[in-house]
């Protein structure tokens, strides 16, 4: 398993979420700290392209060894791709939380919403206090 | 962090019996036999005279062929590795793990009981239905409602009944709400139930304090006021603690139109001293496995007697048992509103019988003092491990806890590993990773059958695990060190699950891609 860490290039969700922010899209995943806690994963229950997600409702599905969780949308928008490598490798995304782990890849709807979320200094801080 | 190429630390292959023991499969010699058949004068008449090519095999069935004492050794041997209530504690959390009375088998073995037939006609029947009666009455008594059906199989087939007499009650008033609420502390069969049942679940926080958020269930039927089905619950709840407020949301809930529903899992805290009938709720299941001590199944045949408020009698499944004179009963099949059959026949009838066995021993106030003494048992065990462990709600707890295993993470611990651990001291572990709020969760259910030297003894085994995992941490992360497997790949077991065993060259021919 890799370190603890919060890439400073992206943003965060309170869900436990991470954005990646490249043009009119953005990517999706879910933190070290939510990997961590889930524990190894082994199934992803993603949307198909096109679907819409919006912020702060469930997309899809987590199962780890230990529970399934859902998986919240930290912004709106269209779903131009989703990771299908975690199909056949779950586990990706403890391996690779921030990269090979991705869950899907969004055209946004309301860009206005990133500005809702947090940097890492502010997620760090989130998972000292209410987070965790 | 594992990989899922990188997996095959295992001494043995997934699905392979330990060590030491072959399978069935492997001890099969051909031409044994577990029995020999003397002649007989009868003709013998071909298979194909009696079934048509179409209903018969191609080719034999491959069984194992083994003799009789060979088949017994195998059992016997499995069942020595094995652990259950008759080895020693199990103090697994929401499953209540109690000892199963004798006499209950005793009773259920009598030859007019495990000689029935359900085809019998009524009129040979009718001392077992009335013990169903008998049991129906009694179910009724402690749940604090009006009317039981025994047919549910098990509890989460009652939760879908319940579900479906919610469903049948709303109908027959023109509405048609589809939210079912659900705190987020709830046995996970509980939004199962809810999606089968057609209706859509929506999750309720808990507060501060570890119980259902009153203000939060209050603002959420407001604002979905004429769509709210039913409320699904647990009292005491998978904290193992007990919803104080219950009666107001019972009231919030009824003035917005929906019922509610009881989840039984643990009424073994409350026999007697509190029922749901009068903290509102109006539909009960009981897990007779876990609150009335029948066999926990194992999958095998179980019972989740459903007990509702007389304003849902209607729409029970059929047949009711109707009393027509003293000790005179009728099958009634004859209902309109029914939401009709749930189960073949008339349920699980000896299961049923065990439970009748179980709380006729007992009586009232011996079923108060099973409530009483797993109260008590769960709280001394809490008492002599909660310095151990970070304690996520300070009240008094019913009859199971709940504490987090947070603070060992700091010598790269987890719940898993003093499970995992806990093991090797000839314990079963508690149930870990439940309820889902409490982080690193360890869910500890001692039951009243335990007796005070057998609490000291599993909290002794804690104590030292947990002092394991601060002097020498690697211990229990690679526990079990004396089972007859060690620690096993759970990715690899949810993803490529195998199912059933097969002989050695039948397995190398499944395996090949078709």
């Amino acid at each position: 398993m890799p370190d603890e860490s919060y890439p400073a290039e992206l943003k965060y969700f309170k869900e436990h979420d991470w954005v990646r922010v490249e043009g009119g899209e953005a990517t999706f995943g879910i933190t070290w700290w939510a990997q961590d806690a889930l524990g190894d994963m082994v199934y992803a229950s993603l949307p198909d392209v096109g679907a819409a997600v919006s912020s702060g409702q469930p997309y899809g599905e987590l199962e780890s060894v230990k529970s399934v969780a859902e998986i919240y949308a930290p912004v709106s928008g269209e779903v131009v791709a989703a990771n299908d490598t975690l199909v056949a490798e779950p586990a990706f995304v403890n391996a690779d939380p921030y990269g090979q782990g991705w869950l899907i890849r969004v055209r946004l709807s309301a860009p206005s919403e990133l500005d809702g979320l947090m940097d890492a200094a502010a997620y760090r801080e989130f998972l000292a206090t209410a987070g965790s | 962090m594992r990989t899922l190429t990188e997996t095959p630390r295992r001494a043995t292959k997934p699905g392979a019996p330990p060590p030491g023991i072959r399978t069935i499969y492997e001890k099969s010699r051909p031409g044994r036999r577990a029995y020999s058949l003397p002649q007989t004068g009868v003709p013998e008449v071909s298979l194909d005279e009696l079934f048509p090519g179409v209903a018969r095999r191609r080719r034999p069935a491959r069984l194992p062929q083994i003799a009789e004492v060979d088949l017994v050794r195998h059992f016997t041997e499995l069942s020595g590795r094995d652990y259950g209530v008759e080895t020693g504690i199990y103090p697994l959390g929401s499953c209540t793990m109690k000892y199963n009375p004798k006499v209950n088998e005793l009773v259920a073995a009598l030859p007019g009981v495990r000689g029935l037939h359900p085809y019998e006609p009524e009129e040979l029947v009718q001392g077992a239905l009335e013990l169903m009666d008998t049991l129906s009455r009694w179910l009724a008594e402690i749940a604090g409602l009006a009317r039981t059906t025994l047919q549910p199989a098990a509890g989460a087939h009652g939760e879908l009944t319940g579900l479906l007499l919610v469903r049948a009650y709303h109908e027959d008033r023109g509405a048609e709400p589809h939210i079912a609420l659900i705190p987020d502390t709830a046995h996970g069969t509980n939004p199962a139930s809810v999606v089968m049942a057609g209706y859509e679940p929506a999750t309720m926080p808990s507060d501060a304090r570890g119980g259902i958020d009153v203000a939060a269930v209050r603002r959420f039927v407001n604002e979905h006021a004429g769509d709210i089905a039913c409320l699904m619950l647990t009292n005491p709840n998978t904290l193992g603690l007990f919803e104080t407020d219950i009666v107001e949301v019972a009231r919030i809930v009824h003035e917005a139109g929906g019922l509610l529903y009881y989840d039984g899992a643990n009424s073994n805290a409350v026999l007697g001293r509190s029922r749901p009938g009068d903290m509102g709720f109006d539909i009960v299941h009981f897990n007779t496995h876990k609150t009335f001590s029948t066999p926990h199944g194992g999958g095998g045949p179980g019972a989740g007697p459903v007990v509702v408020r007389d304003i849902l009698e209607p729409y029970l499944p059929v047949p009711v048992l109707k009393k027509t004179a003293a000790h005179q009963y009728t099958l009634d099949y004859d209902r309109p509103r029914s939401i009709g059959k749930v189960r073949s026949f008339y349920g699980n009838f000896g299961v049923l019988v065990r439970a009748y066995a179980y709380i006729r021993a007992l009586g009232a106030e011996g079923l108060r003092e099973v409530s009483d003494a797993a109260v008590l048992n769960a709280t001394y065990v809490m008492a002599g491990v909660r310095d151990l462990f970070d304690v996520p709600y300070e009240r008094p707890v019913m009859h199971e806890f709940v504490v987090s295993a947070e603070p060992l993470r700091a010598h790269g611990v987890r719940a898993l590993d003093v499970a995992k651990r806990l093991l090797d001291y000839g314990v079963h572990p508690p149930t870990t990773y439940f309820p889902l709020i409490v982080k690193e969760a360890l869910m500890i259910e001692p039951t009243e059958t335990e007796s005070r030297d057998d609490l000291d003894a599993f909290v002794a085994a804690v104590r030292a695990v947990v002092g394991e995992a601060r002097s020498d941490p690697e211990l229990l992360r690679t526990a079990p060190h004396t089972m007859p497997v060690g620690r096993l790949d759970e990715v690899a077991a949810a993803r490529n699950p195998v199912l059933s065993q097969r002989f050695p060259d039948d397995e190398v021919a499944a395996a090949r891609p078709t």
